[in-house]
């Protein structure tokens, strides 16, 4: 579901044909017919936006049917869990959960807290929807105080436990309803309900595939959240063959968030320094609540040991390890927000470093706004990509928006090497970390990142070589000496010595560590990302192994580095039944050897590993200490894997069926339209489809979708410069059913336009049978979809697709809604320049549109709501 | 001398070589292809083949053919991913579209859309390829009511008249190459010898030979062959002749992701195809087939040889290829017989003279 597999991650895709190839069945949910369901077992179809209200369908098959792993559950999850009495559900009001403002659009939440928790009496939901903080607690669970207090009721039998909430929550998510949101027939539902199910159980686990058809969405958070749910109501999560697997967009783009690029994370899923934090102390007591759990308590050796390797022999107990020379974040520094800045002449420069914002980032001509407002933008990459000649050939420039004379921003352009011209490492979806070797010399004056960042720091240190002023002393404290390779000036950093780093090292000795579990708080470990530890271990490159499979057993431990500790599966605790036998013989991975007193198994166990099955912590433990036999979810503060997020979320401890921010049809399930959490932009460069119950909606009838070809990367900087692949895929193209195309009056290899309230983008008409109309709440509604590679630049172009989404968020971690929107979709070529211009402000008044609309996100309240932008 | 027809074991010992290794080729299972045409592009990258156009990507346009706009094998595309919508079903698969509100099918609409088109573009040297001819006749319409191949150029308009709506579907994707026949007609007619059978028993042009006359390309039962258009040179797959000699499998088998394309000896491929096939069959895929296996098919078998899904035709294939050399003797009897009768009325013409 949300995943085009075999289009967007054909590599990967050949693990599933193997396993269609020794029997498994496989099921494709998508909006369209594509290359995946082509040779998939099933296609079912499903409107583009409605994902929760299925898995919400499948959730309530499940407990109706008493088909959940209930051992697994009762044992694993929380589903034993008393919620507090002051908690009320959607259920009982019309959409929203307890503790509701809609003045901010956020919840005060601790109502959603267990029974016998500590509520923190001062949530601050507003404060942390500007911080994307739910993200921030990604290595561990949100802090729940005083966890291991919590009441439980082992029989999943109190009305107010865990249990019991899931099913009255998801009680009206009837196959009848599941047809009526999703368009799905409900014999196609039900096979799905049924292929589930029997295939989750001892002998039996089920995976689960999503990619970003789920994350995009204003409510994407609460899809994987249903996903979890599932999967840890039929016991899939731990056990070989089950999980829910989050195929990534790229390359290391799972290493990108591991070492992130994000505003608000640190290596590892630490949490950036807010300004609240004064010290290292007031920023462990953040991460950390009484009673607490697992692995995540550890945080203080993970972050001290990081500001050892940052600022070395400078990060001392004294000066709480350079703790102060950490950035601080104040609110939302995201990428959108940061866009909207630009246009408003908050931001000065911007970096762009392997990205195309100008044609992959949501609403592109936003985007080209805000560059076309700095005094400077760096672009590295392969080709000059239109990130970097949106000031001479952008759509703007036609309309006149853009003039190149009068545009104010100075574009440098840097070459960059490719993968095969730079060593290092790639991380995939698997958390694998693969390294690379250096294929060949890039050529003339093309480098790579790790080059550029070393010498962007080593210059910016040498301009600040000697100044006192405070702001300058954290790039001046850097413990900025790589080992490097060449002579000269422009040596190349070794990425070699970077891997070595962050992998960590014991600085008593020198010696590298050999996993996360040796770090110190006391300053006398280096680590530049604790959960990468180990894949150094030993002095060996760990993930540089390549032992063929045919030399090794099942798992391939021998192949690459998996983070943590090298386990392939994550939280296998729990393919062993609470006394730590298998499950069954079939499905064995970890188990307790009761004469060695250890676990041990396929994998590396993801438990400590002398901890026996009917452990019971004693009282005032925390940490890994505190984790009782079951408690497979080391993670988690409480040892359980979350049906019911009691805190965390911004959008409700459970998910909930809303529209998209942009949608043709009422909700169904709810007088609450959308996410009444979503972040909404109301400015007129950002305008929005109305959506009912707002009029207008009938203006744009049409659910718009856009996605991947195998034959084009991403943005297509890589791609439509290339003649092998530009021959492949040469044109932008709008698929649309032969429904559409006789209601529209489209003919197959005509032009069309498909227009929104923020762009008309021309594209050539592609009819087709993979799409079909659907019935949703008794209309018919139509989808059309287009890859959005496409751009001005290049041996192929066309318009840019991300052009007609706008800008609209999820709260917990902000990724924009651009898998859904509204759309018309007229034959015939768009109209250019000033036309264009004009085409847009009629469809723009036909709408009704204003900078008001989208804007009452609480539609069961009156009152409008936007996200400041000052 | 060498057979001109019919089964033949060892292909390479026929063409003189001694000692050679084990004849190779590839088996295309096209039921677990997934359309990605990396094939495509391995094989252009190795073998250096250029793209349709280097420099501008003038004249690259939609063919309006599903996801293929390579449109069929030639000179300038030696793997060529055939994508084929049809209003059918394979096996058990189920495609997803009963109950939902359809009407008829759009796929004869889009055939006629794209058909005119494609007889404007410049052709190769034969009208196979992606434009199969007409074979036969018609199956019985009870048993298809609704067929229609979904093959450009192959649309029987009224087809699908009085289809209320769209049930049935599926997207069958093929990777389509040279066969490397047992008997091959290209290298059977090649007058300089540019053509010709190397130790692997496969079939290569060498360009700097080549003079461009074209027989080959009326030569190929297929339709693969074909010249290049700026210098008139044929040119086709080599099953990575190069690689091969360094023990490296070809661009495209090494590329494939779903092992769709497999290369290996071609006694080894044949039994690993019978038992796809059965598996397949078992699986309820009555349809499925193979295509090129049979050494008693018009060609000797191909070294390069497919597991369908439907009828050859359908993915634009020829249903009963031959050899054009299979009918050389029968042709020379026949122009002998020719001959005789003309030597008989001229020495009858003198006879008669002679009487006058």
């Amino acid at each position: 579901m949300g995943s085009n597999m075999a289009e967007a991650h054909p590599v990967g895709f050949q693990w599933v044909m193997e396993a269609k190839g020794r029997g498994a069945r496989v099921i494709h949910i998508d909006p369209r017919f594509t290359r995946t369901s082509a040779v998939a077992d099933t296609y079912v179809p499903i409107r583009a936006g409605s994902d929760i209200a299925f898995l919400g369908g499948v959730i309530r098959y499940v407990l109706d049917n008493d088909l959940d792993f209930r051992e697994y559950v009762a044992a694993y999850t929380n589903g034993s869990f008393l919620v507090r009495e002051d908690f009320a559900d959607t259920e009982d009001l019309d959409g929203l959960f307890s503790g509701y403002d809609p003045g901010t659009g956020t919840y005060e939440r601790d109502s959603w807290l267990y029974e016998g928790t500590e509520p923190s009496g001062d949530d601050d939901g507003a404060r942390a929807k500007t911080l994307s903080e739910p993200f921030q607690a990604g290595a561990s669970g949100a802090g729940v105080g005083g966890a291991d207090r919590a009441e439980r009721d082992p029989t999943l039998q109190h009305p107010r436990c865990v249990f019991q909430i899931l099913k009255r929550h998801f009680a009206r998510y009837t196959p009848e309803m599941v047809e009526r949101v999703c368009g799905t027939p409900r014999e196609q539902f039900l096979d799905v309900c049924r292929a589930w199910t029997d295939h989750s159980n001892r002998d039996r686990t089920t995976a689960l595939v999503y990619s970003v058809g789920w994350t995009q969405h204003s409510v994407g958070a609460q899809y994987i959240r249903a996903g979890a749910i599932l999967q840890l109501l039929l016991g899939n999560i731990g056990r070989p063959g089950g999980g829910v697997f989050a195929l990534r967009g790229h390359a290391s783009i799972q290493g990108s968030t591991d070492i992130p690029t994000l505003f608000n994370l640190l290596p590892g899923y630490l949490a950036m320094p807010s300004v609240e934090h004064t010290d290292l102390d007031t920023w462990l007591a953040d991460q950390r609540t009484g009673g607490h759990k697992g692995y995540g308590y550890d945080v203080d050796a993970y972050m001290v040991s990081l500001l050892k390797e940052y600022f070395g022999d400078a990060a001392t107990p004294e000066n709480d390890f350079g703790f102060d020379w950490l950035p601080r974040i104040s609110g939302d520094h995201g990428t959108y927000r940061t866009v909207m800045d630009m246009i408003d002449g908050k931001v000065s420069g911007y970096f762009v470093l392997g990205q195309n914002p100008a044609v992959g980032s949501a609403h592109g001509k936003l985007q080209r706004l805000g560059m076309a407002n700095l005094d400077w933008l760096v672009v590295r990459d392969l080709n000059e990509i239109e990130t970097a000649t949106f000031w001479r050939d952008s759509p703007e420039i036609e309309t006149g928006e853009i003039v190149p004379e009068r545009c104010r921003t100075e574009v440098f352009l840097m070459p960059a090497a490719s993968h095969v011209e730079k060593e290092g490492t790639f991380t995939q979806t698997q958390r694998m970390l693969q390294w690379r070797t250096k294929a060949v010399e890039p050529s003339g004056d093309r480098r790579s990142e790790l080059w550029f960042a070393y010498h962007l720091g080593r210059l910016v240190r040498a301009r600040l070589a000697g100044s006192t002023q405070e702001r300058d002393q954290p790039m001046l404290n850097l413990a900025w000496d790589y080992a490097t390779e060449g002579e000269g000036e422009w040596v190349e950093p070794s990425a070699d010595d970077v891997l070595r780093r962050i992998n960590g090292h014991d600085l008593t000795t020198g010696e590298l560590l050999p996993d996360y579990l040796g770090l110190k708080a006391d300053g006398s470990t280096s680590c530049g990302c604790w959960i990468y530890s180990g894949v150094y271990a030993e002095g060996v490159n760990q993930a540089a192994r390549r032992k063929p499979h045919t030399e090794q057993g099942p798992y391939d431990a021998e192949w690459g580095w998996t983070w943590p500790s090298n386990r392939r599966v994550l939280y296998n605790r729990a393919s062993a039944d609470p006394e730590g036998r298998p499950w069954s013989e079939r499905k064995k991975l970890v188990w307790w050897d009761a004469d060695e007193r250890a676990w041990t198994g396929h994998d590396i166990p993801d438990f400590p590993r002398t901890t026996p099955p009917g452990h019971q912590p004693p009282d005032g433990a925390t940490g890994p200490e505190a984790l009782s036999g079951d408690d497979a979810f080391i993670m988690q503060p409480d040892g359980k894997a979350w049906l019911f997020a009691p805190h965390g979320l911004l959008d409700g401890p459970l998910p909930t069926h809303y529209e998209p921010h942009e949608s043709p049809v009422r909700n169904p399930l709810y007088r609450q339209q959308g996410n009444p959490t979503r972040k909404v932009y109301g400015r007129p460069d950002n305008p929005s489809n109305p959506a009912p119950p707002e009029s207008g909606s009938d203006v744009f009838p049409y659910v718009l979708t856009a996605a991947r070809l195998t034959e084009h990367h991403t943005a297509g900087g890589m791609s439509r410069q290339l003649p092998y692949l530009s021959e492949l895929q040469p044109a932008l193209f709008v698929e649309v059913s032969p429904e559409l195309a006789r209601e529209r009056g489209l003919t197959h290899l005509g032009d069309a336009h498909v227009v929104t309230s923020r762009a008309a983008v021309q594209a050539r008409v592609v009819v087709t049978d993979r799409l079909a109309p659907l019935r949703v709440d008794g209309r018919v509604v139509h989808q059309v979809w287009l890859p959005y590679h496409f751009g001005h630049t290049g041996l192929v172009s066309g318009d840019v697709v991300n052009d007609l989404f706008g800008v609209v968020e999820d709260s917990n971690v902000f990724i924009q809604e651009s898998k859904v929107a509204t759309c018309d979709v007229r034959p015939g070529p768009r109209p250019r320049g000033p036309a264009l211009r004009a085409l847009l402000d009629e469809v723009r008044a036909a709408a009704g549109i204003t900078v008001a609309t989208g804007t009452r996100i609480a539609t069961a309240h009156d009152v409008r709501h936007t996200e400041e932008t000052s | 001398m060498s057979r001109l027809y019919g089964p033949l074991d060892d292909v390479a010992g026929d063409a003189g070589h001694v000692e050679h290794p084990p004849r190779v080729g590839f088996f295309t299972d096209t039921s677990v292809c997934i359309g990605c045409k990396a094939c495509e592009v391995a094989c252009k990258e190795w073998n250096a083949v250029p793209s349709r156009n280097e420099n501008d990507g003038a004249g690259l346009d939609l063919l309006g053919m599903s996801f293929d706009n390579t449109g069929m094998l030639g000179a300038d595309s030696w793997r060529h991913v055939a994508f084929v919508e049809q209003p059918r079903r394979t096996g058990h698969q189920e495609p997803g579209f009963a109950g939902l509100p359809t009407g008829p099918s759009g796929i004869p609409e889009t055939a006629g859309a794209v058909e005119p088109r494609l007889q404007e573009a410049p052709r190769g040297g034969s009208e196979l390829g992606t434009n199969p001819l007409p074979t036969g006749a018609p199956e019985p319409q009870e048993l298809r009511p609704t067929e229609n191949l979904g093959m450009p150029g192959f649309s029987r308009p009224g087809d699908l008249t009085g289809a209320e709506s769209r049930t049935d579907f599926r997207w069958l994707m093929a990777s389509d190459v040279c066969k490397h026949c047992t008997h091959a007609g290209c290298l059977d007619v090649c007058p300089t010898g540019a053509l010709f059978r190397t130790e692997f028993g496969t079939v290569v042009v060498q360009q700097d030979i080549c003079n461009g006359c074209g027989y080959c390309v009326s030569g190929c039962p297929y339709g693969v062959i074909d010249r290049r258009q700026h210098d008139g040179r044929a040119n086709k797959c080599t099953l990575c002749y190069d690689r091969l000699g360094d023990g490296l499998e070809p661009a495209c088998a090494k590329a494939c992701p779903t092992d769709s394309i497999q290369f290996g000896e071609l006694d080894e491929l044949r039994e690993r195809a019978d038992r796809r096939l059965a598996q397949l069959h078992d699986l309820g895929v009555s349809e499925a087939r193979l295509y090129g296996r049979d050494p008693d098919d018009g060609v000797g078998g191909d070294g390069a040889f497919f597991l369908l899904l439907d009828e050859p035709e359908v993915y634009g294939l020829p249903p009963d290829p031959h050899v054009p050399t299979r009918d050389a003797p029968a042709m020379w009897k026949r122009a002998g017989q020719a001959a005789a009768a003309f030597l008989l009325a001229g020495l009858a013409a003198f006879v008669a003279g002679g009487r006058r």
